[in-house]
């Protein structure tokens, strides 16, 4: 199981709270495990990827074992801390604004 | 007993007023979508408890959500805005071409027959229309693939279709407004599109009398009368007889006639009114005084209301969908401000108090009579 921290927004559109676990075949990359996210909450469509694109949103972050992954490749397999669910895949709104 | 729902977007979040007939208690619940930008809540007026709302983040994109019981509930619908085609470019703000890019819904407008269908008005500057209560979105591209889209460029809050109002007599007909680009009409259900920006002046552009290029920030129509559009363009009100083919100014006695929203009463098609706004360059009420003007003569002369109004260090803007009327008797008269406040006239805009004051600031304000 790979285990997901939303950010809070993304938490309350889902409807969830702590950390959401997924089940993703195969090694898991950042791309399998938000189409994972994207399968159980459809809700998220759009919200972490540009619909049109499939790219991550500008002010979405992606952190793994402490890393800042959000510039890797898509397809690229995440640590194998994920993906054995020591560690959590990390979303994160960008700290901007007011 | 008739009773009154306003719904209120807001930079962080969404609130809905309700009161009865009488219009001084006021319950207010909220917020609605916390901590998100709702641009826009419209009610179905074929069905009441019908509501569709725009919520958005600079974070996390666009979410369309309904309610089916008035607003105690809400599920999120479709919020895929794909444009038709090869999107293609318009202007940026330095003349270069820039990309067609979908950033957000600025306004929803449930049809007038069908409480399934409703349109949306979005930025990058675009109409889509949903048949199946939001779940779907189509763009009607005729308008977008109209010859001068590459010519279309942004306004300071970007490049936004914000006006929609169809024509309540003629089903084809529909009117919008886009800035920067100015005012199109549809007469055969958004096939296709002509300009109807003849009589606009704008000195800021170019080509002050161009085709296109004009920032209309508003336009507001009385459902009697669908050949007469009042418009609060960037500078100067509008008027014009023939459905939009030709516009005349009326902006007449008004302080400044800088503004953005604009508002016909419900029960007097020739009474308008506005918010004068000091200038492009200082969006706030001339000499700090938060006053309405009205006109009862269609435009050309305009009598200030200040009747429970701040009349001295007031310094806030009313943007463009922040301003709407009920239809009873007398008319209700609405608007919300950047300050958070949205203040209420039971009595046609001669006296006015604030139904609440300290909300965040205030993209939006929608009435619904209910009977």
């Amino acid at each position: 199981m790979i285990k997901v921290i939303l950010p809070f927004h993304l938490k309350n559109l889902a409807g969830v709270s702590g950390t959401v676990a997924l089940e993703v075949a195969g090694p898991p990359t950042q791309r399998s495990v938000l189409d994972a996210i994207e399968k159980a909450y459809p809700v998220l469509r759009g919200t972490i990827r540009d619909q049109g694109t499939g790219k991550r949103r500008a002010f979405v972050r992606f952190f793994a074992c402490g890393q800042d992954v959000s510039h890797e490749p898509d397809e690229n397999p995440l640590p194998q801390a994920v993906a054995e669910g020591r560690e959590p895949f990390m979303i994160v709104g960008a700290i901007a604004g007011g | 007993m008739s009773k009154v729902r306003v719904l209120v977007g807001t930079r962080k979040g969404a609130f809905i007023l309700s009161s009865d007939g009488k219009r001084k208690k006021w319950k207010v619940e909220g917020p609605l979508f916390s901590g998100w930008e709702v641009y826009h809540m419209k009610a179905s007026p074929v069905d009441p408890d019908r509501i569709y709302a725009s919520q958005c983040s600079g974070w996390f994109g666009q979410l369309i959500q309904r309610s089916s019981d008035g607003g105690k509930t809400w599920e999120p619908v479709g919020n895929t805005f794909a444009y038709d085609g090869i999107a293609g470019t318009h202007q940026w703000y330095d003349g270069t071409a820039h990309p067609w890019e979908f950033k957000r819904v600025w306004h929803l407008e449930p049809s007038l027959t069908e409480p399934e269908a409703v349109y949306a008005g979005v930025e990058d500057a675009a109409l889509f229309r949903s048949g199946d209560g939001g779940r779907t979105w189509q763009e009607l591209s005729g308008l977008r693939r109209h010859g001068s889209g590459p010519r279309w460029q942004p306004g300071a809050g970007g490049m936004c279709l914000h006006t929609i109002i169809p024509d309540p007599v003629n089903p084809g007909r529909i009117f919008i407004a886009i800035s920067a680009a100015g005012a199109f009409r549809t007469d055969d259900g958004g096939a296709t599109w002509r300009p109807i920006n003849n009589g606009l002046r704008s000195e800021h552009i170019p080509d002050p009398t161009a085709e296109v290029g004009h920032c209309v920030h508003r336009i507001a129509m009385h459902p009697s009368r669908p050949n007469v559009l009042f418009m609060q363009k960037h500078w100067d009100i509008m008027r014009s007889d023939d459905a939009g083919d030709s516009w005349r100014e009326v902006s007449g006695n008004l302080p400044s006639d800088f503004g953005f929203p604009i508002e016909v009463h419900s029960h007097e098609p020739d009474t308008v009114y506005v918010v004068p706004i000091k200038s492009d360059s200082e969006h706030f009420p001339p000499e700090g005084k938060l006053r309405v003007y009205r006109s009862r003569t269609g435009g050309g002369e305009w009598e200030a209301l200040t009747k429970g109004l701040p009349q001295k260090d007031c310094y806030v803007n009313v943007l463009r969908d922040s301003m709407a009327v009920d239809s009873l008797d007398s008319c209700g008269v609405y608007f919300g401000t950047t300050g958070g406040q949205v203040y209420a006239s039971p009595d046609s805009g001669d006296t006015w108090e604030p139904i609440v004051r300290d909300l965040p600031a205030v993209l939006s304000v929608e009435v619904q009579t209910l009977r």
